[in-house]
This record gives C-alpha cells, structure tokens and sequence, in this order.
C-alpha cells in the first residue's frame, strides 16, 4: 500500500502581518508546516503501518518548504519528494495541481492521495480538488474518519464532515482524501525518525522530469495585492435606543453590516 | 450564451442552500442585463428549482435523478462541467459551502478556468472578475483577479453577501438536463447520512457568545446559550464566571483559558480584565455588553450596549431569529 | 568554533518542547497546587523516548548525543522543573552512571529497560543526617557470601516511590580511612524484600515533582549488583553528579527563559502611567539582566555538553554552569514576579511556581556554597582532577546509533 501525502510551509498565521505601501505584506518569514497537514501526515503514517506500506511526503515549492518535507519523514514517512521548477513560479492551482498530479504518476503505484483540509495561509482548498479532477480519482473531502481501508479488495469508507451532518461514503482506490481535525491527534516526530530526516537528500523533480508544459502551467488568476482589513475605529459605538428590542435591532443591522453574522 | 451568469444552487433533501441565494444576488449585479442561470441538481429539486426563479434565475437547469440524490464529487463536477461546456457563461458562482467549492474547483479544472475561493467582495474590471479575500488566519484582505479567457469561476463566503427577497412575481424557465455520469460509472457510493447537530468547540467557533460575573449564577447562562444556539455559535466564560462554579472550565476564554479568535465575540457581564482580553481580543468584531458603562471592555469592543444583558441578549435572540430564520 | 546546533538538535528540542508545551503544561498548575505528580508524565516520556534520549541505540536509547540532553532539559524545564527532575535523576545520575561505571551484564539488566522507558531509575545518597557533606551517610552494606545486607535510610530521594532501579551509596567499611573510601554503590529494586519507600510533601516548591524516602531493613542485594568496585563508591557518586548538575544547570536555563519570556509577554501587555510597563527604564533592567543571565547560563551550560561529546573530564566546567545557571534562576524568578507586580504574587500566573521551583536547585545536587568552595579549590590548586578508573565514554555517533 503506497500512500501520499502532499505538504508544504506556510507563513505561520500567529505572526503580526503589516500591509506595506506597495500592497506587499511582511509577516516576518517564520513558516510552519500548513497546521492542517499535520493531521494528514500523521494520517499517512498510521495508515502506512496498520497495512505495511508506504508512506511518500510530497511538495510542490522552492526549497523554502524542505522543512515540511523532514517534518514528514520526523514523523514516520518512508520518502520524500520536492517537485520545483522555474517554470512553477507563479503558477496558479491549476498548474499546482498538474503537478501534483503529474508527481502521483510518476510514482505509479499510489493508492490513496491525503491533503489537509486548506492552505491556512491563502485560506483556499481549490488545489485539493482540482488534483483529483486532474487525476480522473474519487475526491472524499473533510474526511474526519477512515472506517476501513481494504488495499487487496481496493476499496475505501470514509466519514465525511458536511454542514448537514456526517456523510458516510465507500469508494474505489486510488482515490484523493482531505482530512479535518477529527481525525487524529498529530504525532510527535520520533527521535529516530528527526535523525532519518535531518540526513535525508531529497530528490527534486523538475517540470522535465515530470512532463509538465508551459501551456498547462500558465496561470489563470493573479493576486494583485494586500489590503489592511477596514480600520478599527478607536472609540466603541454605543449603540442608543428607547428598548433593548430597539437597540438589539440596530445591533444586528451593524453586525450584518460588518459580515460577521 | 457567451454571456450571462451560471449559478449552481446547492440544496439539501430538498430544501436549497441559503448562502446559495447570496451567490444569485450577486450573479443578477454582474450579469450586467445578461441572462442569469441556476443549476440545480438533486432528486425531488423541482420546488428549489421554483425557488430560484423568484430569487432572481431566468432560467434554471434542472437535474433531477437518483445519481444525484446524494452529493458526490465526480457526477456533480461532471455535470456542471458540461454544463458550463454547453452554455459557455462568462460567470460561474457558488456559495462557498463544502459541496460548492469542491464542485465548482473541480469544473474549473476539468475547463482549465481560473477560480477565486471564498470571496467577500467581487466586482467586475474590464470583463475580469475581481475579488477579495480573507486570508493568513482573517488578518489581511488579498485582492486577486481572473486573468484567462473563458468562464471565470467564483465561490462565495457565506453571509457576505446580501441575499435577494423573493419576488413571487418573477417567471423563469425551468429545463430539465440529463446527467453525465451513470451509477456505475461513479466509483463512490454514498452508504449514509448521519444529520447530527455537534456541539461547537471554542476555538473552532466563528461566533462566541461569553458570559461573565453579571450572569450571576449558573441559570444566568441560559440567555447566553440560547443567543448562542440562535448564532450558532459556541459559548464562553470569564475566569470569574468559571471559577464560581457556574460553568465547566472548558469554556473559559482568557489568559489561563482558551484563546479564541472568533468573527463575532459577545461578551455579556464581562469587565474586560487584561486576563481576559488576552484571550479574545484579536476576534474582528467585539461586542460589549454590561450595565457599567466604565467597564473596561468598552474600550477593546467595536459596539456595545450599556444595560442589562437579562434584556439586551433574550433581544438579541429573538432579533436573529426573526432576521436569519 | 562552531556554535551552531546541529538539525538534529534542533528538531529534537523542538519535539520536546511540543511535547511538554502541549501535553503538560495546560494542568500543571493544577497538579502543583495539589502537591500532586501527574501520572500521564513519566508513561509518555517513555514512550516518546525522552527517558532514553542521549543513551546509545544498541542499549535501549536513541542515540542522541550530551548536549541534546542539555536541550532536552532546558524544554522540560521551561514547563516545570518536575518534569527535568525525571531527567536529573533517571537520565543523569543513574542511567549514565551505568554507561559509565557498569558492567556489559548490569548495562544489559539496568541500563536497556531503564534507556527504554519500561524501568525509571532514581539515585539516592542523601540522608537525613548526610546532604553537603556525604562522607558521613550511613547506610551500612555487610558483605555475607555472595550477597551484601543493606541497611539505612535515604531521604529527599526524587522518584523515591515511582523507580523500579535505584542506586544506592552504603558503606562496606564503615571504619575506613580515610572515611570515603569506605563507601560502595549498589543498585537495588524497589520490590526487594525490606525496601520500603514514601512520599514527601509539603515541599516549597517542585510540587508536581514526587520526592520521598527510602529505608533499608536488612535488604539482601546481590554481588552482581554492586556497580564498581567495593571502596569505589564515593567516587562514583562523585561521577554521576557531574551529570546530574549537567541536568540540573541546563533546567536553570529554561527556569530563566521561562521568566524572561513570561516578562516579556506581560512588560506588553500591561499599561501604567500611560503606557505599556516595557517602555520603563526599570523594567527595561530587569528584562536586560534576564537576557544576559540567559545567554550566559546557555553557553556554559553548553561548553559542558560539548566537552562530553569530546570525552574530556568537565567536572569544574559542568559545576559552574550548575552554580551560575541556578543562582541566575533564582534572580530571574525573583525579577519577573516583580514584573508582574500583585499578579507575580499570585499564582494565576506562573511566576511563582518558578521562584518556588527555583529555590529548590541552589540547594541539591551540591549547593551554591558548595559550588563555590569547588570552584576556588580549582582555581586555587587545592583540587586536581585525577582520572577515574571509568570516564564517561566520549559520544561516538557509529556506537550511538547503531544497533551493534
């Protein structure tokens, strides 16, 4: 059984972030493995060993998330692969997920490809689906259990999360799963595990390697810039009212108002 | 039609999707005059399909079929692919609901279209759909746009936008379309459907109604639940509040608590000390509510009301109950 | 000279502090106040590895090297002192005394349970009569045929009622002159027939931490083991507090990242006469001096590390790092409970847990004034380091870390 799971850094979202004047932002450069695939990586693991795999943790990025890659193998994954490429930059999600999905065939004998639930830094999961499509596989998102996993009759049950309840679902493999913090409790990297990674060579897959075109590769949306969230008023409204009906009423415009409710 | 706007319209046993609304709002003010198109897919949709129409569709692209009883990624992403190969509109939009934005990322890319996800603000510039988004944990908006040719995708954050009122007047068309994918032809098979409604946690809560010493005791937290539950939200207290033994200790917000950062923060009978703003003040919108008028939090909230939260929050709830059903 | 860690201790200190930050420290307020240990600690720390971290691989451990331990303990600190006290007495006075001292049989029968977490290891050599000046225990060991008969009474011992294998100093000849060479080590199990053990509470501080005392009625410990020789004994404990100090100073310097990071925190968030306490000159002192004191206990602390990986005698350079890092904490502590103000005084915030917890290493594992008196006696030339017959085995990575 050969599972993947696809990761990479991102900007750590308890830093402070300040606009700059030219719509760039600094956050202070501290990353952190995307808080989401820390629960698919571990995922990755315990399924590895529960069936006798074999776990690959992949990235699509410059060498500035080779951190999340030694974080996978810390934690239990058997290899690690960065895909990168000139022709990468800037790519949109898209281009991201062919080669995501280029890198899943190469490999050949992948069953079950595991992404965490969203990028927390670009707040988007548009990359995780649109891998899926490009691979032709069932996509089972928000996946907060697997219920069984049967690699010799192909075949996979998942609980999936919706805003209406839990949605049981069977699928053939291979297959593209996105994982919630139900799922698990992210595991610590074993001690073992932190000296495998640290003398770990990564091979680096190039759009060549991979078979990827420039065509396939050009990006369909462009970020233009940032923007401060709207200023906070220094002083508080009060809101004013002859009865609490009154004033709750206005409070609920204000708060519709503000996109909050 | 090259022109026009293409809306999918989620709905649930056949009750629709109110964030879906918000997104045919918002197709009717891009469409610019151009036709505006639901696409509604499920089993025993036809009063959802109805529905659109008086909120805003001239025309709704109804698929009605036991494959698509139950939501699933490929027959749903194969039919709105096709769809949108068919009629070819400049805009495809979606609330970004769980099922909206899997099946509108997964169309996109079966089309090779640009998509912008969970957006609180789009507009039109130059042909392009431009948009605005909340990204790196809410503290900063990223201005993106579309830049290729073709249909340009879109998913909405739900509540950004306002939703039209139905207008029981307005005709429309309805048209019955065939799916793409036959049942063997999908490989997952929906087994069940568990509708369960969880207790929110705090930290994972969008919306946090808190309460504090000016409960006053264990039953004074009842209004702060049932505002709470009107929201949904979750419910939090002051350190005050826990350690009289009102409420258990899972639900302090505060230094020595949990560290919340909600959109909507309500703190009811809460002073406001340093302990506690340390664990809710980076919420986007705080809402003070206490009869002293001094109290500290006054000074860290965005709105307040100074009376007595035994009135202001059984207000509150029945104001949002009648506003957002 | 190459200060910079290695990826490997890098991530293992990041692991540790993950661990302690996420699993410990949310109760351990709670368990301090109740003068109670958290029994979920010892348990994952074995099974996380942490009890064996810096032992080789082919003994149970994970083949890290000294200074990750000091890493290690630095992390576990910076939490509670309760959870480096584990480390000082499983890790650095018992399990490394074995790596040192032991035979490949006691390695195999001690040391691999013990680097694997099954067993946890403690280190008794206190008496009530017997703290500074250790020459005067007396606990007596007879010797009667291939078995020696134990006897007296332990106290202040950590783990005293949690270790399965606990090194014991007796004396064999307790008529020796001069005096130390009279005392012998032994390693006994708590379930041996005449050990009884309990528990000391009412401690100022390391309230999580479990403490107690051990007395031994007539305790037949066998030849097989006696850890050294007979007559050895003194110098072996000797041996083992250079690591147990080790741990100790390396804690400090998480005792005072604890409260300089703790000032730090609260320095801006706190407003008086108008702005954030940060921007006063005094508390500015303060937070400076923290700083420096933590910079300093590292690098000593540190240089220790280094000079084990090389093999090198380092009793003068661990005890000073001991003595400075522990000395600062108390400073730090008492700074950083002034910076908090009435909230430093009560313990809705942490800061005086780490004074109180503070107190306690300034005076084990040989107090300041002790340290002092090895420090002049070194520079002084009153005290020369002579080799011992067992040094503590420079860490080679090949035997570390293989499985041999």
């Amino acid at each position: 059984m050969h599972v993947v799971v696809v990761t990479k850094n991102t900007p750590d979202t308890a830093a402070t972030v300040t606009v700059k004047g030219d719509g760039t932002i600094d956050w202070g450069d501290s990353l952190v493995v995307n808080p989401w695939d820390e629960y698919a990586i571990t995922e990755a693991v315990l399924l590895k060993e529960a069936h006798s795999g074999k776990a690959t943790v992949l990235t699509v990025g410059t060498d500035e998330h080779q951190e999340a890659l030694k974080h996978g193998l810390a934690i239990g994954c058997d290899q690690a692969i960065r895909v990168w490429d000139g022709a990468l930059d800037g790519c949109d999600s898209l281009g991201y997920a062919e080669a995501v999905a280029a890198a899943i065939r190469k490999l050949g004998d992948v069953d079950l490809v595991i992404f965490g639930r969203e990028l927390a830094d670009i707040a988007t999961d548009q990359h995780v689906y649109q891998v899926a499509r490009k691979l032709g596989w069932t996509m089972l998102g928000y996946v907060a259990k697997i219920q069984a996993l049967d690699v010799a009759a192909r075949s996979i049950t998942v609980n999936r999360l919706t805003e209406y309840g839990t949605q049981t679902v069977r699928s053939t493999l291979p297959a593209v799963i996105s994982v919630v913090k139900d799922i698990n409790e992210p595991k610590y990297p074993t001690f073992i595990g932190i000296r495998k990674a640290a003398k770990a060579e990564i091979p680096v897959w190039s759009a060549a390697d991979l078979g990827l075109d420039a065509a396939a590769l050009q990006p369909r949306t462009q970020q233009l810039r940032y923007q401060e969230l709207p200023k906070r008023e220094g002083t508080v409204e009060i809101i004013e009212g002859a009865t609490a009906q009154e004033k709750a009423a206005k409070l609920i415009d204000r708060l519709i108002e503000e996109k909050v409710l | 039609m090259s022109q026009g706007v293409l809306v999918w319209v989620e709905q649930f046993k056949g009750k629709p999707q109110a964030a879906s609304w918000e997104a045919l709002g918002q197709a009717r003010t891009l469409a610019g005059g151009g036709p505006v198109t639901a696409a509604v897919f499920g089993q025993g949709v036809e009063a959802v399909a109805q529905e659109a129409i008086r909120r805003g569709a001239d025309r709704v692209l109804v698929a009605d079929d036991a494959t698509l009883a139950d939501y699933r990624f490929e027959p749903f992403v194969a039919l709105l692919a096709q769809i949108v190969r068919e009629h070819q509109p400049a805009i495809v939009l979606a609330a970004a609901t769980i099922a909206g934005r899997e099946v509108l990322a997964g169309a996109a890319a079966e089309i090779g279209a640009g998509l912008l996800t969970d957006v609180t603000d789009l507009s039109l510039e130059g042909g392009k759909l431009q948009a605005v988004r909340p990204v790196l944990g809410g503290k900063v908006l990223s201005v993106e746009a579309i830049t290729g040719d073709g249909p340009q995708f879109a998913t909405l954050r739900p509540r950004a936008f306002p939703a039209p009122e139905p207008d029981p007047s307005r005709s429309g068309e309805i048209v019955a379309v065939a799916p793409v994918l036959a049942e063997d032809a999908i490989a997952s098979k929906v087994e069940a459907m568990q509708e369960v409604t969880g207790t929110i946690s705090l930290t994972d809560a969008t919306i946090i109604v808190s309460g504090g010493r000016g409960v006053g005791g264990p039953e004074g937290f009842d209004p702060v639940r049932e505002l709470a539950e009107a929201l949904g939200g979750a419910v939090g207290a002051s350190r005050a509040a826990v350690d009289a033994g009102w409420i258990p200790y899972e639900h302090q917000v505060g230094q020595t608590g949990k560290v919340v950062s909600p959109d909507l923060y309500i703190a009811a009978g809460i002073s406001g000390a340093i302990q506690h703003q340390a664990g809710m003040r980076t919420a986007k919108v705080i809402v003070a509510i206490n009869k002293d008028p001094e109290a500290p939090i006054f000074k860290l909230a965005r709105y307040g009301i100074v009376g007595d939260l035994f009135e202001v929050l059984p207000a509150l709830t029945a104001e949002v109950r009648k506003r957002l059903g | 000279m190459d200060f910079t860690l290695s990826e490997e201790h890098l991530m293992a200190q990041q692991m540790v502090r993950d661990f302690a930050q996420k699993e410990i420290a949310p109760t351990i307020k709670d368990w301090d106040r109740r003068h109670e240990t958290n029994p979920a600690v010892l348990p994952r720390m074995a099974e996380l590895g942490i009890l064996g971290i810096n032992i080789p691989v082919r003994y149970g451990g994970q083949g890290f090297d000294y200074i990750t331990l000091a890493l290690v303990c630095e992390e576990l600190e910076r939490v509670d002192t309760s959870l480096r006290v584990i480390m000082s007495v499983h890790m650095g006075l018992n399990s490394m005394a074995l790596l040192q001292w032991g035979t490949e049989e006691q390695k195999q029968r001690f040391l691999v349970p013990q680097a694997r977490g099954e067993k946890y290891a403690a280190y008794a050599l206190t008496e009530p009569d017997a703290g500074s000046d250790p020459v005067r225990l007396r606990s007596t060991a007879r010797r009667e045929g291939d078995v020696y008969i134990l006897n007296g009474e332990k106290m202040w011992i950590s783990l005293a009622t949690k270790a399965h294998n606990i090194l014991v100093f007796a004396k064999t000849d307790p008529h020796a002159e001069p005096a130390h060479k009279g005392i012998t080590a032994f390693m006994i199990t708590r379930d041996m027939k005449g050990v009884t053990t309990g528990d000391i509470h009412g401690k100022l501080g390391v309230r999580a931490g479990s403490t107690g005392w051990i007395a031994m009625q007539d305790v037949e410990v066998p030849v097989e083991n006696r850890i050294g020789e007979e007559g050895e004994g003194f110098y072996i404990a000797m041996s083992c507090l250079d690591n147990g100090r080790y741990t100790v100073g390396a804690g400090a310097v998480g005792l005072i990242r604890a409260c300089l990071e703790d000032s730090v925190r609260y320095a801006n968030e706190r407003v008086t006469f108008g702005q954030k306490i940060g921007h006063h000159q005094l508390i500015k002192q303060k937070i400076a001096y923290m700083q420096q004191w933590y910079d300093a206990a590292r690098l000593l602390v540190l240089r220790a590390g280094w000079m084990k990986n090389m093999g090198q005698r380092n009793t003068r350079e661990t005890a000073v790092a001991k003595w400075f890092a522990t000395d600062m904490s108390v400073k730090a502590a008492l700074e950083a409970v002034q910076i908090h103000g009435a909230y430093g005084f009560s313990d809705e915030y942490d800061v005086e847990r780490y004074l109180r917890n503070a107190k306690g290493a300034v005076i084990y594992e040989g107090s300041s004034e002790i340290q002092q008196l090895i420090q002049a006696d070194y520079a002084l030339g009153y005290r020369k380091d002579r080799p011992l017959r067992c040094e503590l085995p420079a860490y080679d990575p090949e035997f570390w870390q293989n499985e041999g």
